[in-house]
């Protein structure tokens, strides 16, 4: 109980007493993530197969079928 | 038959080849600078003095800025494969699941954990579990590497897997063949060794800026005597990781080899091209020399491939057309395998579609046979199995010449320091700067080597680059490829920025 409290402590100090450097790089790991994860994840990187099919079954079935009916023709 | 859109195809390899060049710019720095600062923090521990407390805060500070800017940067490779790759995302299965998911849960309890206690723990944590903490993020984030880099591996070598049928899916039969193949191994050895030497070589050209200055000079020359000392083991130890990496190629990916080599008409105690020009439009079957000039070193491809002076190494053409001397068999025979995998696994499903078992059984045992090649059944001609010639040899050739130099380069570095000479050696304190750039040039070029000479695989005799695309607008890769472009020129633009602002105000002088 004792080191879960000095274990937190450590955190919130730590946080607390950030250095302006250090609050500026977590604010770039923000803006990143937002960025990543509310902007290109949600807009334009949804995932092709759930988007396009809804069971597995379905997804096997566009990929053999991608497989075996592809043209590879340069 | 659906037409292949090569555009989008080439679209997607560029964003892709994007992403990772520049997620490759964070993430060894990470790697190499992380032991650096355990190193500095033990001798902080054993000795207590304080000069080894500031100098482990200032590297651990700019190993702060790089791990901040850079983390996550990889999160983007994994969105594009569920979008952009998605055929591949599905065909390779569960094998590229289970160990980035590894990795995801290492990192968080490694990187939150440990890098937190590493950064808040002066003063609050006793000192033995502090320098720990620095340990454990050194091996924490080294490990949390160790899993893409086994996944790539499986790529350019497919092990310990079993394709199903049913579910399209490559399923993982052995674990442990997969993460212990000699192609995994000899990958994260390469790969993490590099890292090292980035590490040391970012310590060093800092410290000279340092000196040419003159301002924190001892500061500057015990750092370069740990980053020198690091750099050497480790640009060594690349040496032999490299050969390791070299001779697995031979055995696994003999095409990327002969790229790697520009040897079109493969030889018994074939010579390594030292140094070389290619000629150019030289093609596979034509009768032009392979070189405008190549000084080579007798017999030693033939000793790196096989271990053995005298042992054939097979060329593109060998490859191409096959060679029954040497057994080897050519591209047209593995393409009508190929072909028939490709054509068994349509009628397998059509067999399982109509409940005839019977035909289901005779194309499943078709397919088994040739699955090994039907990758080679959907390639549009022969020639097409060839990587770019130019790009693998310059790359590898640049890449292991700049490898040579480094070791030359920290040679010098450790006895101008040990002899005191190195702060009036002006010239080479300049070099040492513009080494940190070149250290991050021959890493890239070895991955520039690793993934264009394993062209046209995705997965290696399994499938190619173009049939692992998902169905897209083109218009959306285009818009994303110059969105990340601009996203990672930006982060790329911050970290500098803020790196050198820290590097000018320089180690705190804290009194103990």
């Amino acid at each position: 109980m004792n080191f879960l409290k000095r274990f937190t402590s450590l955190y919130i100090d730590g946080f607390k007493n950030q250095s302006k450097l250090s609050r500026r790089l977590w604010l770039i790991i923000l803006i990143k993530l937002f960025i990543m994860f509310a902007i290109l994840k949600l807009f334009l990187f949804p995932n092709f197969l759930n988007t396009n099919f809804s069971s597995d079954e379905e997804k096997s079935d566009h990929i053999i079928n991608v497989l075996t009916n592809k043209k590879s023709e340069k | 038959m659906n037409e292949i859109d090569f555009t989008l195809v080439d679209w997607s390899r560029a964003q892709f080849a994007l992403t990772a060049i520049y997620h490759w710019f964070f993430v060894p720095l990470t790697l190499g600078l992380s032991f650096i600062v355990a190193f500095m923090h033990t001798i902080y521990y054993k000795t207590g003095k304080q000069e080894w407390k500031n100098m482990t805060k200032f590297w651990m500070k700019l190993f702060g800025i790089n791990f901040a800017i850079g983390v996550a940067t990889g999160i983007i490779l994994e969105f594009e494969f569920g979008t952009n790759w998605s055929n591949y995302s599905w065909f390779m299965g569960d094998i590229f699941g289970a160990p980035l998911a590894i990795e995801a849960i290492m990192a968080f309890f490694l990187e939150s954990t440990f890098i937190a206690v590493m950064f808040f723990g002066w003063n609050r944590v006793s000192k033995k579990f502090h320098v720990l903490s620095s340990w454990l993020v050194a091996f924490g984030s080294n490990i949390s590497a160790l899993w893409i880099l086994v996944a790539n591996a499986w790529m350019q070598n497919p092990v310990g897997m079993r394709f199903n049928p049913d579910t399209v899916r490559n399923e993982m039969e052995n674990f442990w063949e997969v993460l212990l193949s000699p192609t995994a191994v000899h990958k994260f050895l390469h790969v993490l060794t590099n890292a090292y030497v980035i590490g040391s070589l970012f310590v060093i050209g800092v410290s000279a800026w340092f000196l040419l200055k003159n301002r924190h000079v001892i500061f500057a020359k015990k750092s370069i005597v740990i980053g020198a000392v690091f750099g050497l083991l480790s640009s060594l130890f690349l040496v032999v990781t490299g050969d390791g990496s070299a001779h697995d190629v031979a055995q696994t990916q003999p095409m990327k080899l002969a790229a790697m080599e520009g040897l079109y008409d493969g030889k018994e105690g074939a010579g390594l091209v030292a140094v070389g020009i290619l000629k150019p439009g030289k093609k596979a079957g034509d009768d032009k020399d392979e070189y405008v000039f190549a000084v080579k070193i007798p017999q030693a491809l033939s000793y790196l491939s096989y271990r053995d002076l005298n042992a054939f190494v097979p060329g593109i053409n060998d490859l191409i057309y096959g060679n029954k001397e040497h057994g080897i068999r050519s591209t047209e025979d593995r393409m009508e395998k190929g072909k028939i995998a490709v054509k068994s696994l349509a009628n397998y499903k059509k067999a399982k579609d109509a409940n005839d078992s019977k035909v289901a059984a005779e194309s499943l045992k078709l397919l088994e046979d040739n699955y090994k090649d039907i990758g080679y059944g959907f390639l549009p001609d022969k020639e097409s199995s060839v990587p770019p010639v130019g790009i693998t040899f310059y790359s590898f050739h640049l890449m292991v010449g700049l490898g040579f130099y480094f070791i030359i380069f920290f040679i010098l570095a450790l006895v101008y320091t040990l002899k005191d000479k190195i702060a009036v050696k002006k010239g080479f304190l300049k070099l040492a700067m513009w080494s940190i750039a070149l250290g991050y040039i021959a890493s890239e070029l070895g991955w520039v080597v690793a993934e264009v000479g394993r062209q046209p695989w995705t997965m290696q005799d399994i499938l190619p680059t173009w049939m692992s695309t998902s169905h897209l607008n083109t218009g959306t890769v285009v818009l994303t490829f110059w969105l990340f472009a601009a996203l990672f020129t930006i982060l790329l633009i911050a970290e500098i920025k803020i790196m050198l602002h820290q590097i000018k105000l320089g180690p705190k002088e804290e009194r103990s």
